[in-house]
């Protein structure tokens, strides 16, 4: 960087200083430079917050009412070959809310080296696949006299899956112990004797209905695949996430590959991760609706919800639970359960948040109710 | 049995300042000399504690023994509810505590003695987790000592992450846990299990523990076991919560409303209030009277159940207490609660007076920044203005016109406070006695200041602050490129209008909410204010290749008021763009693009327009970097006249030039018909084609669809393709003296799609992102052949509406139009809950005097705010533009 520049680390943040680098005109005189330098620091200087500012009710408004303008339309296509997303407006409520179930889990799985150009990307894709036991069978025959399951089963799915009999047979056991007195495979079938006192068709049909959704092969909770070309690279898309497990895989890069369910980015990459995520995620459906708001507002809105290390809602659980003030907690939501606590505690309300001190029609420590003003006492005279 | 004790709700303490003790003798000193007002009193800090018996015996003035309200001459029994002691709500009376009138006494408690102590419904959870954690015999916590420390400091923990709720939890979780033995660690007394048998009924080994049984328990807890459970001992104990004496409120919190009929309507709290006290006093005499054990407890109960509702009337197992109409009484916690509460309602939710409301109209010839007042409205409201030597004759003049003559004054205040209303008849003695130290109130003028408001006031630009200009009619009038900000139009929309009254508001108001001030959107640093519609269609067609005689350009300059036309070229001719460039500063320079896809340049040099044309890209609102340009040079001042000029300027060439959209805009020569024709048959031929395939299943499968999904989003691009062909092809035919034409081009209003969809085709009709499903079975409508999947029977569009829509066609429409209108409908609700989750989280986060962000609590929330300490408002679309300010070194 150029020296004179250099200097201006501290004053002014470097992603600004390494653009002002990049721009200066080739063979600039040092006088030029110092000028460029010299109203470059004037600028940010103006540019800069003032102290008082109120800048979460201007972050809270500048989220809150583009969300007016939002569709509530949850179904988008951006490409054909997409998948379908919540976007619009009960995306920013599910991020915002911290939901532990999102509506429309979905991952961007990349992947390493040799795989990234398309090597083997239907087979990687179909292996990371939740498959059930009903996805590789054709049919199911329930024998009421003889309390059996005859299972047929779709040979060619279990052979893109690589299964065998003997495989499936095993899982078939782990998955419904207990429920089987004997189990019988031939090549194309499997035949279950179903435990039961009596001939009871209730425990039949409870097996059969059980032995549908075991899990067979792939990971959890990965619902769909889509193998899918990026620019230059192939990528996988699922409906689903589980990113604990897609880590351990080792031909998924890791740095790359993100979810779109903030808790588990939490869960499985910690805080910063997930901020990041929130950000992003918040970020994308503002954009998608063609509205424009600043990145800062995103951002103070994230680090509200992530400061005490803990991700926490904009409910009555997470962050206002966390105010410091007992009127401000109180009028928001559930006002009577925060005044019996309080008083239980003992607390004292110091009043210096917005909303007590307007209910009491005082000055806000805000803006321009923040500063004080000192002076000296005159010396009375008696 | 102890005798006092007893809590009640939580009361708020108010902790005056230690300076406002030292500063009493100059406070009475000011009073005496009110010409000076200022903030003598301020609240440092609210404490809340739970009421003890003695407290509320010692706050109290009267004992209430009596259900009776009035004597038989109305006047208020002493004793009973209605006691004059406890303040008074009937004008004449003065209140016998401290002989106030009405409005000015503030109301007195009192208290009644229960004659069996009642668990307070609040604290029914705690008074369990207390009995069932702690030693029915000795009081202590049934946790070994040598415990303690751990299980205190975990508890401390969770409390300080989780909140006190499951810091209780937490304790009955370890005190369960350790109860196998069912023994006291500490005096090894058998313990048994005790459940709430709800609302209020506690059981031990399905026996009743009675209140008075409760309340012994409670009192055996030390202070210091009640601290491992996170309550402060200090500021409520635990035996408290059982109370056995009852705050009466003050009667002008439940003050009686007087009927038409002169019959009295007594308050839901009175009725509940004498319930209780005509109970307890049966109460009271059946034990006296030495009553069987079945009675007192049957009336112990209906104690508990008064006093219950009492406090709430919403208890999941009572039945509500009611009026005789059925109508269920407004109790304690109702007063307090939800959005019409006290807290939202009243707390939060302020009133004000001087203010104005009517419907509003446009006026482009007023200043961006000026608000236009009916005389009506000025003559209501008023601006104070003090008397001094120096404008005693100034405003005498007001004085003189009086209340009904513009510009007069309504109400005169003398220096001892007391306001006079000017009258006719009064006016000449004000007039005699006027003279420094009185304070004025004039009729609104010209000039003064006022804050516009329109609901809903979801940012900061929903309330800005306008220069009044006094002017005929009805309406209060705005200048229309004002109408972005907040959001408003003329179809019947009403605004507010307040007039500050102090000189502190008022300053406030002018440096912080004035229009310039607030050019700059602080949710994305561009201007939000701008031209619209006409002046952007007018401006355009101005700056493109307009050329006319200069006689000509000088009538329009000088009609928008621009007199100085040394900048306009003395030819002949001049063209729009040396007409437009009159308007901007003589050293500005500008690059931009216009919205034209192609040579789309547009260069301002020297304060000349030298290329491009002016669009909403370089003007409009949201979006007119011109205007960020101008703001950013020359100051908010500046650019609002510049603004206010360019925004005439293109009003008044399209005014003169005459501009109208009509039928005609979407007509289209024969061939131009045809076209669109074969473009929609040959597609929905396609469409058949992708049919059959699907039917033979010859169809490509997407990857992760199944095959119907594949053929439908196939026929759903293919339609759209076939749609956005027919709009080419009507652009292909439009000319450029097409009014849609122009008004899409300049970003002014509308879109070539919307020219389509007239002239043409209106196009596929989707619902969820689909083609419409809904309907009979396996068809939309009764008109077509089942499992029927051409384009027609899926909701395509494929006339315009100029043509006219078949009728299955104008269904579809409908359709879709039915369901974006439940979406809004819908979705106003959700995103205000939203906004106000989100406003409520982060009111109070500020950046410090140290650069870094913080809420109320102290806590840092950022180091940098946005991390880089850039405010939005002060950016260029947040940023800083680094090229711009190499360039102009």
């Amino acid at each position: 960087m150029n020296p004179t520049l250099k200097k201006l680390i501290g004053k002014i943040p470097e992603n600004i200083l390494e653009e002002a680098n990049s721009l200066l005109p080739k063979g600039a005189s040092a006088s030029k430079i110092q000028k460029i330098a010299d109203k470059l620091l004037e600028e940010y200087d103006y540019a800069k917050v003032a102290a008082g500012e109120s800048v979460g009710i201007v972050s809270a408004e500048s989220i809150g009412e583009p969300g007016t303008q939002m569709t509530l339309n949850t179904f988008h296509f951006a490409g054909v070959a997409e998948m379908n997303v919540t976007m619009g407006l009960p995306r920013i409520i599910e991020i915002l809310d911290c939901r532990k179930k999102i509506k429309t889990p979905m991952m961007e799985i990349y992947l390493k080296s040799p795989y990234n150009k398309g090597k083997d990307i239907r087979k990687l894709a179909l292996s990371i696949k939740e498959t059930v036991f009903e996805e590789v069978t054709k049919e199911f025959l329930i024998n009421i006299v003889e309390s059996k399951v005859e299972i047929k089963l779709n040979k060619e799915r279990l052979k893109e899956l690589g299964l065998t009999l003997n495989n499936l047979i095993t899982i078939i056991k782990k998955g419904a112990k207990g429920q089987i007195q004997n189990i019988k495979g031939d090549s194309d079938k499997i035949t279950v004797k179903v435990k039961s006192k009596e001939e009871n068709l209730n425990e039949v049909y409870k097996f059969k209905e059980k032995v549908r959704k075991v899990f067979v092969k792939g990971i959890k909770g990965i619902k769909q695949v889509l193998p899918v070309k990026r620019g230059e690279e192939f990528i996988i898309i699922t409906a689903g996430t589980n990113l604990k497990k897609i880590f351990e895989l080792n031909w998924v890069d890791k740095e790359k590959t993100i979810s779109n369910d903030v808790i588990e980015i939490y869960d499985t990459l910690g805080i910063e991760a997930a901020r990041q995520a929130l950000i992003n995620e918040v970020y994308k459906v503002i954009e998608a609706q063609g509205l424009n708001v600043d990145i800062r507002h995103i951002m103070l809105t994230a680090d509200t919800m992530c400061t005490s290390g803990v991700m926490k809602g904009i409910t009555r659980y997470g962050v206002v639970s966390e105010k410091s003030s007992v009127l401000a907690r109180a009028s928001f939501e559930t006002p009577i359960k925060h005044i019996i606590n309080a008083a239980l505690i003992g607390e004292k309300d110091e009043l210096n948040s917005v909303i007590e001190n307007v209910m009491l029609n005082q000055a806000v420590p805000i803006g321009t109710g923040l500063p004080g003003l000192v002076t000296k006492e005159k010396e009375s005279k008696k | 049995m102890a005798k006092e004790e007893t809590p009640e709700k939580t009361k708020a303490e108010e902790n005056k300042s230690e300076e406002s003790s030292e500063l009493s003798e100059e406070e009475k000193k000011e009073i005496i000399e009110p010409s000076e007002v200022g903030i003598f009193k301020q609240v440092k800090a609210i404490e809340f504690r739970m009421m003890s018996p003695k407290l509320i015996k010692k706050m109290s003035v009267a004992k209430i023994v009596t259900p009776e309200l009035y004597d038989k001459e109305g006047y208020p029994v002493d004793g009973g509810l209605m006691d004059i002691r406890l303040g008074v709500i009937d004008p004449g009376l003065r209140c016998k505590t401290c002989g106030a009138k009405l409005k000015e006494c503030p109301g007195h408690f009192g208290y009644m003695e229960l004659a069996r102590p009642i668990i307070h419904i609040s604290f029914i959870a705690i008074v369990h987790t207390l009995i069932s954690c702690s030693c029915r015999d000795c009081g202590k916590i049934l946790i070994p000592d040598q415990k303690r420390e751990s299980v205190e400091k975990e508890s401390e923990k969770i409390q300080k992450e989780l909140g006190i709720i499951a810091r209780r939890l937490y304790i009955k979780k370890i005190v369960t846990s350790l109860k196998k033995v069912n023994k006291c660690p500490h005096c090894n007394a058998r313990q048994y299990k005790i459940t709430i048998e709800k609302p209020t009924t506690f059981l031990e080994n399905d026996k009743r523990v009675s209140p008075i049984e409760v309340r012994m328990r409670l009192e055996k807890i030390s202070d210091e076991d009640v601290s491992i459970f996170g309550i402060n001992p200090l500021a409520s104990r635990p035996e408290w919560m059982v109370l056995t004496v009852l705050a009466i409120p003050p009667v002008t919190m439940r003050p009686s409303i007087t009927l038409e009929s002169g019959e009295r309507s007594e308050d839901d709290l009175t009725h509940k209030l004498g319930d209780i006290i005509r109970i307890n006093q049966r109460l009271f005499e059946n034990i006296n009277a030495g009553a069987p054990e079945i009675i007192i407890e049957d009336l112990w109960d209906l104690l508990q159940y008064h006093i219950t509702t009492f406090f709430d009337n919403n208890v999941a197992q009572l039945p509500p207490a009611r009026h005789r109409s059925g109508q269920p009484l407004k109790t304690i916690s109702e007063r307090i609660k939800s959005k019409e509460g006290r807290i939202r309602h009243n707390l939060a939710g302020k009133r004000t007076n001087f203010s104005a409301r009517t419907v509003i109209s446009p006026d482009p010839m007023l200043a961006l920044d000026e608000v236009g007042v009916p005389k009506i409205i000025a003559m209501k409201l008023s601006v104070p203005e003090a008397v001094t030597p120096w404008n005693l004759k100034y405003l005498k003049a007001f004085l003189e016109k009086g209340p009904g003559k513009y510009p007069g004054c309504n109400y005169v205040v003398r220096p001892d406070g007391k306001k006079k209303k000017i009258t006719d008849e009064t006016k000449e003695a004000a007039l005699e006695e006027l003279q420094p130290g009185y304070i004025i109130e004039r009729h609104l003028m010209d000039g003064d200041i006022a804050i516009f408001n329109r609901q809903p006031s979801l940012h900061r630009m929903s309330m800005m602050c306008h220069r009044i200009k006094v002017l005929p009619g009805r309406t209060l009038r705005l200048n229309p490129a004002v109408c972005h900000p907040y959001n408003a139009d003329f179809d019947g929309d009403e605004m507010n209008l307040h007039i500050p009254q102090t000189e502190e508001a008022r300053a406030e108001a002018e440096i912080l909410m004035s229009i310039p001030t607030q050019l700059i959107s602080p949710r994305y640093g561009l201007s939000i204010i701008g031209c619209t519609q006409d002046s952007i269609s007018g401006n355009y067609l101005l700056t493109k290749d307009m050329e006319i005689e200069r006689n000509h350009a000088v009538q329009i300059l000088t009609s928008i008021g621009i007199t100085n036309l040394k900048r306009l070229p003395s030819k002949q001719k001049v063209t729009g763009k040396e007409i437009f460039s009159v308007l901007l500063p003589s050293d500005f320079h500008y690059k931009g693009n216009s919205r034209d896809k192609e040579d789309n340049d547009v260069i301002i040099k020297n304060g000349s327009l030298i290329k491009g044309v002016i669009d909403s890209n370089t003007i409009g609102q949201e979006a007119g970097l011109m205007l960020r340009d101008l703001h950013k040079q020359y100051g908010p001042k500046k650019t609002i006249t510049i603004l206010e000029n360019i925004f005439r300027l293109g009003n008044q060439v399209l005014l003169d030039l005459g501009f109208t959209t009509g039928l005609h805009d979407s007509d289209l020569p024969e061939d131009g018909r045809k076209r669109i024709d074969e473009t929609l048959e040959k597609a929905e031929q396609d469409v058949q084609i992708l049919i059959q395939q699907y039917k033979d299943n010859k169809l490509d499968i997407f990857p992760g669809r199944t095959l119907r999904e594949t053929l439908e989003l196939k026929i759903l691009e293919l339609l759209n393709k076939a749609r956005n062909e027919t709009a080419h092809i009507v652009a292909e035919y439009s000319t450029n003296e097409n009014a849609t034409v122009i008004m899409a081009a300049s970003g002014a209003k509308g879109s070539p799609l919307n020219l389509a969809q007239m002239a043409a085709c209106v196009g596929q009709q989707a619902m969820r992102g689909k083609r419409i499903e809904k309907g009979y079975i396996s068809r939309t409508l009764s008109h077509f052949k089942k499992g029927d999947l051409s384009p027609a029977s899926k909701g395509f569009i494929r006339h315009g509406f100029k043509k006219g829509l078949a009728p299955h066609e104008f269904f579809f429409g409908a359709m879709t139009g039915r369901d974006s209108l439940m979406d809004t409908a819908l979705r106003t609700p959700k995103s205000g809950y939203l906004y106000r989750r989100l406003a409520n989280a982060m009111q109070d986060i500020k950046v410090e005097y140290d650069n870094t962000v913080r809420d109320s609590g102290g806590k840092i929330i950022q180091f940098t705010y946005g991390e880089d300490g850039i405010d939005v408002s002060k950016s260029e679309n947040g940023k800083i533009n680094v090229k711009k300010i190499i360039d102009s070194i």
